[in-house]
């Protein structure tokens, strides 16, 4: 009963949100905005039937029906609750579930509390959401059903793939689907503004906290991503570009570049025609990444088992949705009037570089992912990895960096370019110190890339703070000091990047148990090799001893074995200190008893994703910041009405 | 500056950054892109030592042989034309193993050995490198085909 239940509450969805399209193109065509009162209940009510049937999907995993096909070949009995419960999306339909629900939970967030739009461009908005969200709700339904049953049903399921059997599947997918996702409002919002011809700085403060909002969750979906491949796979590497890692990175770029111009929008009236391309562009990224993802097409580390005859659907909606809003912009850009001027020496020019650069980094990303695609194609199978991204990206994600110092600094519309100048001379005495006294300390240690991108993060990370400077920090407002947290964050994550590439130390060992490894200034004693056993898993672990200075720590790396799916996982012990981690890996026995282990001691590792966290805050410190000078206007104004 | 010279500007520094975008790309991928390699391409296109490439193929049976220090492993890559040896110092995945594929990222030593910095080998039995998919390996004969050839 439950499967079936679910499935119709999604049919219901559907067709409540075939009903919102076609009241919504009634209102605009017979110009009655008053029919956003009749829109908004449909809105909500389609929200709530997507999240049931995710919570009933969700039940089945708990319950181990084994009678649903889903379940049977994703899951297991045995399973701790916690994986049967993250199981639900750590497969293909469950996850395309979770991204419908998501979109229709976010609709009904637009109905329900967007006060600040117009009324006709609110209801564009919702008639665009439900748009998008009929072509995802016939993926689901007729492709990618996950509550079909399986008769018989078999004695028990299949199994999750162990690799996903971590806490950080409870975590990470459903954080970056809300960000992803999410952005599919200020897809809306943009089709919205076009179709009523508002594209304007009030447009754009309505929009601004969706986008924000979206991409404070992208940013913590794609930070804990990092960690987990950082510490799941044993590699020690924290981002691989992988094409999956890249498809949630090219909606972050878009949406990053897409904040900014908002902003610029919403403050200054300028960059309007870019405002609105950008949430196209951002939210397109997210269906790119969700067909790269989820068609198969490309070899992916992290390893989906995947159906490629589903490629073509999502490959149809990509190009109605992305080709539809491209025409709409291209029709009535025309009507789209200038924005506000502003001088070269100016925060907005800045800004136009932020995007700029943000930009061309996604396109290089975007020619590198989809390159083996098109090659293919003419017959010829070609990779492209690290060293393609590392070379171009990197240098561009640099300047990008020099841009963040530099741009908070001037002031809107028009500056004085020496008095900002002389505000750069704190930073960049910074950056010779800094860069002087490395080349001292570790001339020939680290390649020019860490090097430059070491001193630049320093010298960024002091510039970032320089707003606040001379200012009452109480009397701050709160966005302020979320652009300062968020602009030091990247500074911080950018100085984690370069110290793990440059200093890592790195210790590969047979060890016999009784042996005593030393390295980077950690002393290891291997005591011994025990096995284990977990709910569905047995495990081989090495009892070690760290210690540094006069402290001891014990440590169990792990090479666990899971019988369904049969699967071994290799589990890293990890040792956090305030500079670095120790990082240990427990391989295979070789010959007479000797141990295989991989060491890495890696200074500041975990600043990266303090980093991406810092970025995250920043980006809420600066959400609740505006909204509550909104509250705060709005409540003043009606004191001031009632005296 | 005049709004309507503005917009011009922005729209052609939009348009710069796309095409030098495209260009950076291009000149990159001519560099990096031809990044994978079967034994075959190495021995008819040659690659030159230090150049970090993939190489994928099949592990020769009888050729893996594991070095005193018990972490450096050496064996032969093939793809029923040419062979290649290489090595690797690392834990190797699970699923590596002599006859079944393999994708090593590393780059040749001035020997002509292959010095493999990662192994990617099958995660599961569900996925195969996809440079890799629709080859067999021949167990008697020691070759390998596309089995669509």
């Amino acid at each position: 009963m439950i499967a079936e239940t679910g499935l119709a509450a999604l049919w219901l969805a559907a067709a409540l949100a075939l009903l919102q399209l076609i009241l919504s193109f009634a209102g605009l065509r017979g110009g009655k905005p008053e029919l956003l009162a009749a829109i908004r209940p449909v809105a909500i009510m389609q929200g709530l039937l997507t999240a049931l049937a995710f919570g009933l999907l969700i039940t089945l995993f708990l319950r181990s029906d084994m009678s649903v096909l889903l379940v049977a070949t994703n899951s297991h009995s045995m399973k701790p609750w916690l994986y049967k419960f993250a199981g639900t999306w750590g497969n293909h339909e469950g996850s395309m579930l979770l991204w419908v629900t998501v979109m229709g939970v976010a609709g009904s967030a637009v109905a329900l509390f967007e006060r600040a739009l117009r009324r006709d461009t609110h209801m564009a908005t919702l008639g665009a959401q439900a748009a998008i969200s009929l072509g995802f709700y016939a993926f689901l339904l007729f492709s990618s059903n996950p509550f079909a049953r399986i008769a018989p049903p078999p004695e028990d399921g299949q199994g999750l793939n162990p690799l996903l059997q971590d806490p950080g599947l409870a975590f990470h997918p459903p954080t970056l689907y809300l960000g992803y996702v999410g952005l599919s409002v200020a897809f809306s919002f943009a089709v919205g503004a076009l179709l009523t011809r508002r594209v304007d700085a009030a447009f754009a403060r309505a929009m601004r906290p969706w986008v924000l909002g979206a991409w404070i969750l992208l940013t913590l979906g794609i930070t804990a991503g990092s960690y987990w491949a950082y510490y799941e796979l044993g590699w020690g590497g924290w981002w691989f570009w992988d094409p999956v890692e890249n498809a949630s990175l090219m909606p972050w770029l878009a949406a990053t570049a897409l904040l900014h111009s908002v902003t610029v929008l919403a403050t200054r009236d300028s960059l309007r025609a870019w405002t609105v391309m950008l949430a196209v562009v951002a939210f397109s990224m997210s269906m790119v990444g969700t067909f790269l993802v989820r068609s198969g097409i490309l070899t992916s580390v992290h390893a989906f088992a995947v159906d490629p005859s589903r490629g073509s659907f999502i490959l149809a909606l990509l190009a109605i949705y992305i080709g539809g809003a491209l025409a709409l912009f291209g029709w009535r850009i025309g009507t789209v009037r200038e924005g506000a001027p502003f001088e070269l020496v100016s925060r907005e020019t800045l800004l136009v570089v932020n995007n700029l650069l943000l930009s061309v980094i996604l396109g290089i990303v975007l020619i590198g992912t989809l390159y083996p695609l098109m090659t293919e194609a003419f017959g010829h199978k070609v990779s492209v990895g690290a060293p393609y991204f590392d070379r171009i990206a990197g240098p561009l994600a640099l300047s990008l960096m020099v841009a963040l110092a530099v741009g908070p600094l001037l002031r809107w519309r028009r500056d004085d370019g020496r008095a900002a100048a002389r505000k750069l001379l704190i930073p960049l005495g910074v950056a010779i110190a800094v860069a002087a006294s490395i080349a001292i300390l570790a001339w020939g240690r680290m390649g020019l890339l860490p090097f430059l991108g070491l001193v630049i993060a320093i010298a960024v990370g002091v510039a970032s703070v320089l707003p606040l400077w001379g200012r009452n920090l109480l009397r701050t407002p709160l966005f302020t000091w979320g652009m300062v947290v968020a602009h030091l964050g990247c500074a911080v994550s950018m100085a984690g990047m370069a110290c793990d590439s440059a200093f890592t130390v790195e210790k590969l060992v047979a060890a016999r148990p009784g042996d005593t490894i030393s390295t980077a200034g950690w002393t290891l004693r291997f005591v011994q090799i025990m096995p284990i056993a977990g709910d569905n898993w047995t495990a081989l672990q090495a009892d070690m001893q760290a210690t540094r200075g006069s402290s001891t720590v014990a440590i169990h790396p792990q090479s666990r074995f899971f019988s369904s799916p049969p699967t071994s996982t290799t589990e890293a012990a990890l040792l956090t200190r305030w500079n670095g981690q120790l990082y240990v890996v427990l391989g295979e026995e070789v010959d007479n008893g000797r141990w295989q282990m991989r060491i890495w001691w890696k200074p500041f590792v975990t600043f990266i994703w303090l980093g991406g966290v810092m970025i995250a805050l920043g980006g809420a410190m600066a959400l609740v910041g505006r909204e509550r000078r909104g509250w705060m206007l709005k409540w003043k104004a009606r004191r001031r009405a009632r005296a | 500056m005049k709004a309507k010279h503005q917009r011009l500007i922005l729209a052609l520094a939009a348009l710069v950054a796309i095409v030098g975008a495209g260009l950076l790309a291009v000149s990159a991928l001519k560099d990096e892109a031809a990044y994978f390699y079967a034994p075959n391409d190495v021995k008819t296109k040659g690659v030159e030592p230090g150049k970090a490439i993939r190489l994928g193929g099949m592990v020769v049976k009888g050729s893996l042989h594991r070095a005193a220090d018990g972490v450096t492993i050496g064996f032969d890559v093939t793809d029923g034309k040419a062979t290649v040896p290489a090595t690797f110092s690392g834990i190797a995945p699970d699923l590596f193993k002599e006859g079944s594929g393999v994708v090593a990222e590393g780059a040749f030593d001035t020997k002509g050995t292959f010095v493999a910095t990662n192994l990617l080998a099958k995660h599961d039995e569900r996925y195969m490198p996809r440079e890799l998919e629709g080859m067999t390996y021949n167990e008697t004969t020691h070759e390998m085909k596309k089995a669509d050839q």
